[in-house]
């Protein structure tokens, strides 16, 4: 008996909480309560096991006691534990966001009561990716993910999100069909799907198989995270999304993504084979993805290239291979996911306040809602990397372990990753300047409601308050508002506890190169892990 | 390991036609496409069982040997259910295709569109500022000076320049969307 046995719980719940959602469809209010219930409990037991894995350590569990090589195994250790309290986390804050715009509605044009149940079951999948220790568990978890987004991403059914759907439905089968290969290859090479009995078989290969397997698995996984050649599905379909929507996808997707490349990287194919050519790509996602955004009119295309853009980070720290650069890493992704999602979040209610998301035609708002400038110019300042803030902290830990790999591929990279953030603070300053600063009279086709007498503000602050709220539809409501603001207090967290976290995130890193606490936690201790083909430490030689 | 010469034929075919089909503008093809892959796939998975022996149900005096893998039959079944549910999801998108816009192609994004026109010359960000050498207000460009400014990629009338340095007097014309004046 040890903590992994309540790991399933965190697949469990949500999946439980899809179905009673779906059971309650005609009541709002009912579905409301159990769904953010449901989640916060998901969210308390993820708190416990990644307390029980602080100190380090790896638990694995057999689902319905098939013994590891044949059935399957979920295993929490560090890092996968670590991404299901942000992702989580980030998941409810975005629920109650979701709840909030859907109140404030009055829930009538859009099938919103489908939205819950395919919202846990999107949050069911992502936590059974981050938990899987097995290849195909890995894959189904993808699907219950992705096939959840398909829905989220066409609700309503209108005509652009109908046109983005098609796009991003195809672009995800074929990067699922190409990971289903990749699984049916490494099945037939070595006879087993059980990631760590396949991190002790797959060394016994010989090099070109290998090789093969290895990009396969590289390039259904880069679809996923949006890596550069593959990258050019996520800024067409996230933004017509709805909001919050947007917001999840951008924050939790991608990363599944990159967690499954880290986890290929360091625990099926170890060494330094691949490291060059991942480092090439993400000083291309990087620099291409931010020269995408500068070209943006509409903030959440602009933000989804930024995402595209930091994705490069997250490559190039695990393409170093060292425990400095997959630490940095590890911190990155766990900022990213907070910060990126609360931006969305935060132009949702741009979006909400001013009638447009477009910086062409949003003005004023600093002036007409402080507030909004607040929650927006902190997340923005942190993704740029300004320093108090953790975007910088991931940065420069990043830029640190570059110089101390020091080849000249590592430099390029450090110059570029500056070169991106100041690129992507060029992009926010714009949006501020913009949206925020400038008069609404300069904007090109200001919205009414940015024209409007200021008298009007005190209505739209305050949410649905008087009586004559009751038939507007309230701009601003409050539970918006604090689950944003929550959000944007998680990511400040994440700034003054940074500390701790890169203790965690250093040492999840070094137990992920070292593999042998996964392997013996789901094998048992009395196999004995290979060590990587060629030595990591000194691996950057090439 | 052995594989059938067979199987791998038709998995190679179902490959070939599937990637040819995703690769049409029809979403209906694609759609069909995307089925031969997952099929073809299917296939794969079963040659990497090897050929065909029992039927792996445990009796104490067959030879290990002897059984079919089962694990293979198990993933197929999986991705199978799964390529179901996803076909059966397009044929719902291409159906409200069809619906929203009479057609079953795939369409432009209109932002993409947008963008790649806008030309690099931002009225806001790089147009000559006027110096101010009075501190008297420039007089607005006399109406006869029917010049051509060069902006950016552009060439555009001097008249219409300058009245995209003077904010406001343009854009919320009463006819423009949003203009409240």
């Amino acid at each position: 008996m040890n903590i992994a046995s309540f790991a399933p719980l965190a697949v469990v719940l949500p999946i439980l909480g899809a179905a009673l959602t779906f059971l309650l469809i005609r009541h709002s209010r009912a579905q409301r309560t159990v769904s953010i219930a449901l989640l916060s409990l998901t969210l308390l037991l993820e708190c416990w096991l990644l307390a029980s894995v602080w100190e380090g350590g790896t638990a694995a569990v057999s689902i319905g006691g098939w013994l590891p090589p044949w059935g399957i195994v979920l295993v929490v250790d560090q890092f996968s534990s670590l991404m299901l309290v942000v992702s989580s986390a980030v998941s409810l804050a975005v629920l109650v966001y979701a709840t909030g715009q859907g109140m404030a509605d009055g829930d009538s044009d859009a099938p919103v009561s489908i939205f819950h149940p395919t919202y846990l079951i999107l949050v069911a999948g992502v936590s059974n990716a981050f938990l899987s220790g097995d290849l195909f568990n890995l894959y189904v978890g993808f699907e219950i993910l992705l096939t959840a987004s398909y829905v989220l991403m066409t609700l309503g059914g209108t005509g652009p999100r109908i046109r983005a759907g098609v796009t991003y439905v195809v672009v995800s089968v074929v990067s699922s069909v190409l990971f289903l290969i990749a699984i049916a290859m490494i099945y037939g090479a070595t006879g087993t799907i059980n990631m760590a009995d396949l991190a002790m078989k797959l060394g016994d290969l010989d090099q070109g198989t290998r090789n093969l397997l290895h990009v396969l698995l590289l390039v259904a996984f880069g679809i996923k995270a949006a890596v550069f050649p593959l990258s050019f599905w996520l800024p067409d379909s996230y933004p017509t999304a709805p909001a919050p929507v947007t917001a999840v996808f951008a924050g939790l997707l991608t990363k599944v993504g990159v967690y499954a490349i880290v986890r290929t990287e360091t625990l099926l194919f170890p060494g330094d084979t691949f490291n060059s050519p991942l480092m090439v790509v993400a000083l291309l996602t990087m620099v291409v993805g931010i020269l995408g955004a500068l070209a943006q009119s509409d903030i959440k295309r602009l933000l989804s290239f930024t995402l595209v853009s930091h994705i490069g980070y997250m490559v190039f720290g695990l393409a170093m291979s060292s425990v400095a650069g997959l630490g940095a890493a590890v911190f990155y992704v766990a900022h990213h996911i907070t910060i990126q999602t609360s931006l969305f979040l935060v132009t949702g209610l741009i979006e909400r306040r001013a009638g447009s998301s477009s910086v062409d035609r949003v003005a004023g708002l600093a002036k007409l809602s402080p507030l909004l400038a607040v929650l927006f110019f902190i997340p923005a300042m942190n993704l740029a990397g300004i320093p108090p803030l953790s975007g910088f902290l991931g940065k420069l830990g990043l830029l640190q372990a570059g110089v101390l790999l020091g080849t000249p591929l590592a430099y390029a990279l450090v110059a570029g990753g500056v070169l991106t953030s100041l690129l992507t603070l060029l992009a926010i300053a714009r949006v501020w300047n913009r949206a925020f600063w400038r008069k609404p009279e300069d904007a090109e086709h200001p919205d009414p409601v940015l024209l409007a007498a200021p008298g009007g503000e005190s209505q739209g602050t305050g949410g649905a308050g008087t009586s004559s709220a009751r038939h507007t539809v309230s701009l601003l409501p409050r539970t918006m508002v604090g689950s944003t603001l929550a959000l944007v207090i998680l990511g400040v967290a994440l700034t003054v506890f940074a500390g701790p976290l890169f203790r965690l995130s250093g040492q999840s890193a070094a137990e992920m190169l070292d593999r042998s606490s996964y392997i013996h936690a789901v094998l048992g201790d009395e196999v004995t892990v290979p060590a990587p083909p060629q030595p990591v430490a000194q691996g950057g030689g090439k | 390991m052995s594989v059938n010469l067979t199987l791998l034929t038709v998995m190679g075919v179902l490959y070939a036609c599937g990637i040819y089909l995703l690769l049409e503008r029809s979403l209906t093809r694609v759609l069909l496409g995307l089925m031969l892959l997952a099929n073809a796939t299917n296939l794969l998975i079963l040659t990497t069982g090897g050929y065909a022996g029992l039927a792996p149900l445990f009796a104490k005096d067959t030879d290990p040997g002897a059984y079919s893998d089962p694990l293979p039959q198990a993933l197929i079944l999986t991705s199978i259910v799964i390529s179901f549910a996803v076909t059966a999801f397009m044929l719902g998108i291409i159906y409200r295709t069809w619906v929203l816009a009479r057609q079953d192609e795939i369409q432009d994004d209109a932002e993409d569109l947008r963008v790649a026109e806008t030309p690099s010359f931002d009225a806001e960000d790089d147009a000559v500022i006027p110096e101010e050498t009075s501190e008297f207000p420039l007089p607005a460009v006399e109406p006869d000076a029917g010049g051509t400014i060069l902006a950016g990629a552009r060439q555009m009338p001097a008249s219409e320049a300058a009245a995209e340095e003077r904010p406001g007097s343009r854009t919320t014309a009463p006819n423009q969307e949003g203009g409240s004046e």
